[in-house]
């Protein structure tokens, strides 16, 4: 039998329910997992194993008393350092919020501690969610599981990455441009993006506010259900929240797909004339096949202004960024460069920024500000929204014909770490086929759909009408059951090139 | 457009970053080459045709001018770089 | 000197006065200790929203829809970029592209002549944090957060005033329009009213503006006025001798009395204005706008109008009346209670003031109501008291309230109108005092009016005049 960590949610919460388990045995195999791959993997920032043992305790208490727990009670979660935990450090992977403790919960935080999940630490991740690869962390890399030499993919990276080889059994991320799908699928798990509002962003560190959206990274497409099913919700502390009512998201999980229309995208198969990787291009086209069998009216589609997504993207990420990040001065909270002699306020704002961001962040805040600037806003940040309306445009378009969408979550497999670090276009175009998800506020997924012949897991994405998670959610599910992709886990370690390593291997 | 390393420089004064002279030559060189690749955008025709600014097309999103309990000082300023009397301290700003 | 039309624009910053801020739960009562009324929204800290507080809105619309403004649908907020360690976030939430209000006007009195000055556009803001710049650290400055995120209304006029009169006249006029609408303190010591001017010269036949000069720090009228009045000299004295005049900010010194450049290092202001996404758009239908139209009350300039013209009373008294809201309101209601609009006034405009500078008391301290001096009023006119005894209810209705013909009995002052009663007193008075009536046949005057006072005298105050004197008449012939 597997051990305890390298269960569902789902399975473990069957466990705990008949009392097989309890959320310290659980919570220990998890600590033991993180004890003998961190070293190598590097997935968290931050450790709260005695806030965790105090949880999990607190949990089989309620439950011997016989209290009526909810479902994910006692199930270990991992928490991109995006999400504010009150009196718990949260840095954003950035230098410039070392430190920084703040006195509030952020809403999904709250959410999950009244699930009864147990936080296990904070994750790694490009600083302030910038970048594809989790290599612009101002505290380290994080490697991918599968292979120690290849990214995790990004800016979740740490929550992919912990979520693969099961060191948590859940784990929250946030997506701008691709920041859950694409790790998701560079780590072989499921990854939902739902539509923007469905939850809420209070207390999630901010990087594009038109765009940012959180999601839970899961082991299979269940444990994604019944993530959604905690964190979905109206906030009146988020303005952009979505009132109507969270449905109950497990009922979607059914194993057929009698009647459902699935388009393949032309432009995620294809971005300005250059295919995916031949390898992925034929495992989705291998899915679309499944679905077909599966019950499904299959066709192709084409959303011709997607071609424009990765400029559109990063001009209006950039310039909300730009204005997001101001606020990082070192006057309320976090880093602040030491002042030298007659200090002038513009020299700290300076010193400070200069210190405290690292390149990435630095080039995207140029950018963005530039892209406001007088003389240049409506040649580029309002150019942009207006193609941002053309995207959202086709997309409506494309859901007149079909009730998803599909198509690669990412043109590659995970790269190899450094080898898109000094060429920054040829990192943004890792995220051609998420960005047009979050341009058009859609609920977009991935999960895995096949392995390349060198063992790394190719991602699917999903892409549903606005608020039509439960349409993802029943392709996904009956997808899921025709494959064992989410059943192999990466999770041994063993030494290979004389470095110890966590490899690969198909579960029994 | 194309950036001079002196545009470069105003940009960054304007977001409040410091660049060294060799962070100026790279990012002049690196916006440059973005900007080049997003001027196809320009090519396509946009007139008439809405700015999206939102995800999701809502309004009217109102609180009730009701109180909530304000932080304690101490949350308030347990994180400040630099504090004084229940303030946050600055260099001198000259008014 | 009259070479030159100066034309002057008006930006005003009124703090309204919800009880909390605009985009957060805090309170927003001045005075408070620093940093006790703020919260991570208010601290710009990572990763919270603002969420628009609905009665900041009420608010400005009214005051949009009071000064005749289009409503803009929809009307959205904005994110004003630029590092001062007053701003939390490092931008301020304001409105620039699609105000709330746009296209309004409001009407002033400049010498007894209206005028009409344009409004540009009113919007809503955030305010910003307090800096204090201690005597004993002269290398810091302390940022106190309490007022950052306090409501702003900010209403730009056009530059239509002509001479600093004419920009004393708006100023009052919309200090006036803000409390009638009761959206705002207005407090100036405090801050809740601020001020930005421009100005610009132009030669008399001109047409077009002449080059735009904008002033700051002008936190009182008076320094409004000082510096339009020193800027219009600066400018014609500049363009008498030929100079070219730049287009700059400059800031008031209170003290000296002038004018002077900015010093700021900062190069040309670039606030990189862009969409606020985090909060939606505004969409006023016109159900609300009726709604707050109907509830809209009467504006000064408005009122001081209706009084002289409909109620007959006096430019002065009408310029009293309604120069004081709360003074304003009580004679709108005691005349809506019934009682002749000129002696209410006569009420209001004397023993009413006097006794409240007599006791050094703002008008809504005291406790008088409408339907009290209505009453007393009433009482007056029935002949129920005379004026020395009404005066003495009415301190006791100003001190307590109550009913005045309740105050009337408890201190025995109903007027003694029975001829019986008072007959009986009137010949007693004649029988002690002879003399004065033989002095009265001589034929003096003089004399019935001391043989009334022994009568008065007796009855405290209480006998009906009148009636007093007919009876003396009767008694000793002449009538």
């Amino acid at each position: 039998m597997s051990a305890l960590n390298d269960l569902t949610a789902h399975e473990l919460s069957e466990l705990l329910g008949k009392r097989e388990a309890s959320a310290r045995e659980v919570l220990e195999a998890t600590c033991a997992r993180i004890d003998e791959v961190e070293d190598n993997l590097a997935a968290y920032l931050l450790l709260t194993r005695e806030e965790a043992e105090r949880q999990a305790s607190a949990v089989d208490e309620r439950r011997a008393r016989g209290e009526d727990l909810p479902a994910l009670a006692g199930v270990p979660l991992a928490l991109k350092d995006i999400f504010c935990t009150k009196g718990i450090e949260t840095t954003c992977g950035s230098r410039i919020l070392k430190g920084f403790v703040p006195p509030y919960d952020a809403d999904v935080v709250e959410r999950c501690r009244e699930n009864g999940l147990v936080l296990v630490g904070k994750t790694n991740m490009d600083e302030f969610a910038m970048g594809s690869s989790t290599e612009n962390s101002a505290f380290g890399v994080t490697h991918n599981p599968w292979d120690l030499e290849r990214v995790p993919g990004g800016s979740s990276g740490g929550s992919a990455a912990a979520a693969a080889a099961s060191s948590t059994i859940v784990a929250l991320g946030t997506d701008t441009g691709g920041s859950i799908r694409q790790p998701a699928s560079f780590c072989g798990v499921v990854g939902l993006k739902p539509t923007y509002g469905r939850i809420s962003r209070y207390g999630v560190v901010a990087f594009a506010s038109s765009l940012d959206q959180v999601g839970a990274i899961t082991k299979d497409v269940r444990d994604c259900a019944l993530m959604l099913n905690v964190l979905a919700g109206h906030d009146p502390r988020d303005s952009t929240s979505i009132a109507a009512p969270a449905p109950d998201y497990t009922r979607a999980l059914v194993s057929e797909l009698a009647g459902m229309r699935v388009g393949l995208v032309k432009e995620f198969m294809e971005y300005q004339g250059v295919g995916v990787d031949r390898e992925v291009g034929a495992a989705v086209r291998g899915a679309v096949e499944r679905f077909h069998e599966l019950g499904a009216e299959c066709g192709e589609v084409s959303l011709p202004h997607l071609n424009y997504s990765i400029p559109v993207y990063y001009l209006i990420a950039p310039a909300e960024a730009s204005s997001n990040l101001a606020r990082y001065d070192g006057v309320q909270y976090g880093y602040r460069t030491p002042e030298e002699g007659a200090a002038d306020i513009i020299e700290m704002y300076r010193k400070t920024r200069d210190d405290g961001f690292g390149p990435e962040v630095k080039r995207r805040i140029m950018l963005g500000t530039y892209a406001l600037s007088a003389g240049y806003y409506d040649a580029y940040y309002l150019k942009a929204s207006q193609v941002r309306g053309l995207i959202r445009r086709d997309f409506d378009r494309a859901f007149e014909q079909y009730d998803i969408l599909v198509g690669p979550t990412s043109p590659t497999v995970a790269f190899r770490l450094g080898e898109k670090t000094e060429d920054p276009i040829a990192m943004y175009l890792s995220d051609v086929c998420t960005i047009p998800v979050n341009m058009g506020g859609l609920p977009g997924m991935s999960l895995p759909c096949g392995f390349s012949p060198d063992g790394m897991p190719i991602g699917l994405q999903l892409v549903g009408r606005s608020l039509g998670e439960e349409a993802l959610l029943r392709a996904a599910y009956a997808f899921e059951q025709t494959t064992d992709f989410h059943r192999r886990r990466a999770h041994s370690v063993r030494e290979r090139n004389g470095r110890r390593c966590v490899v690969a291997r198909a579960s029994a | 457009m194309r950036l001079t390393p002196e545009q470069v420089e105003h940009v960054a004064l304007l977001a409040r970053l410091r660049l060294s002279e060799e962070e100026r030559e790279r990012f002049t060189t690196q916006l440059n080459s973005i900007l080049e690749h997003f001027e196809q955008l320009q090519q396509l025709d946009t007139s008439g045709v809405p700015p999206m600014s939102h995800a999701v097309a809502m309004s009217n999103v109102f609180r009730e001018d009701d109180p909530a309990d304000p932080l304690t000082p101490e949350d308030a300023l347990q994180n400040a770089p630099d504090r004084a009397r229940d303030c946050f301290r600055v260099p001198r700003v000259i008014e | 000197m009259a070479k030159y039309r100066p034309n002057i624009g008006l930006e005003v910053h009124a703090e309204l006065n919800t009880r909390t801020k605009v985009f957060c739960g805090c309170p927003t009562a001045v005075g408070a200790q620093p940093n006790t009324q703020v919260c991570p929204v208010c601290l710009g800290f990572p990763g919270v929203l603002p969420v628009l507080n609905r009665r900041v809105v009420e608010f400005a619309l009214r005051a949009a829809l009071a000064m005749n403004c289009e409503i803009v649908r929809p009307s959205i907020f904005e994110r004003k970029g630029y590092y001062y360690p007053d701003l939390p976030k490092n931008f301020q939430i304001s409105q620039k592209r699609a105000p709330l209000g746009r296209k309004g006007h409001l009407e002033v009195t400049v010498n007894g002549e209206t005028k009409r000055v344009g409004i540009y556009d009113v919007h809503i803001e955030e305010d910003a944090a307090k800096l204090l710049h201690p005597e004993d650290d002269r290398g810091h400055s302390l940022v106190d957060f309490n007022r950052s995120g306090v409501p702003l209304l900010e209403i730009v006029s056009d530059p239509d005033m002509n001479s600093a009169a004419e920009a004393e006249a708006y100023m009052n006029a919309v200090r006036d329009m803000l409390l009638y609408l009761g959206i705002s303190e207005c407090r100036m010591e405090q801050g809740q009213l601020r001020f930005e001017a421009s100005v610009s010269l132009r030669p008399e036949g001109e047409s077009e503006l002449g080059t735009r000069v904008e002033i700051k720090n002008l936190n009182s009228f008076r320094a409004v006025i000082g510096a339009v009045g020193y800027e219009i000299w600066r400018q014609s004295q500049a363009l008498d001798s030929g100079e070219e005049l730049v287009q700059e900010t400059r800031l008031w010194d209170d003290e000296r009395g002038a004018t002077e450049p900015m010093r700021t290092k900062e190069t040309a202001m670039d606030y990189r204005y862009f969409p606020e996404p985090d909060l939606t758009p505004l969409e006023v239908d016109d159900e609300w706008i009726g709604r707050i139209r109907a509830e809209l009350p009467e504006l000064a300039e408005a009122r001081r109008r209706r009084l002289t013209e409909q109620h007959g009373l006096s430019d002065y008294d009408a310029g009293i009346l309604t120069g004081d809201k709360v003074l304003a309101d009580l004679f709108k209601a005691t005349a809506a209670e019934g009682a002749p609009a000129k002696a209410a006034a006569n009420w209001l405009t004397g023993e009413f003031l006097r006794l409240l500078k007599e006791g050094g008391l703002a008008a809504e301290q005291t406790r008088l109501e409408p339907k009290g001096l209505a009453e007393l009023i009433g009482l007056v006119e029935k002949g129920a008291i005379n004026a020395p005894a009404a005066k003495q209810v009415f301190g006791k209705l100003f001190e307590r309230g109550g009913s005045p013909s309740e105050i009337v009995k408890e201190l025995g002052l109903a007027q003694i109108s029975d001829e019986g009663e008072i007959a009986g007193v009137v010949d007693g008075v004649i029988e002690e005092h002879p003399d004065a009536v033989e002095n009265f046949h001589k034929g003096k005057e003089q004399a019935l009016k001391f043989l009334v006072g022994q009568v008065m005298r007796k009855t405290r105050g209480r006998a009906n005049p009148q009636l007093v004197n007919e009876l003396l008449r009767k008694r000793i012939g002449g009538g």
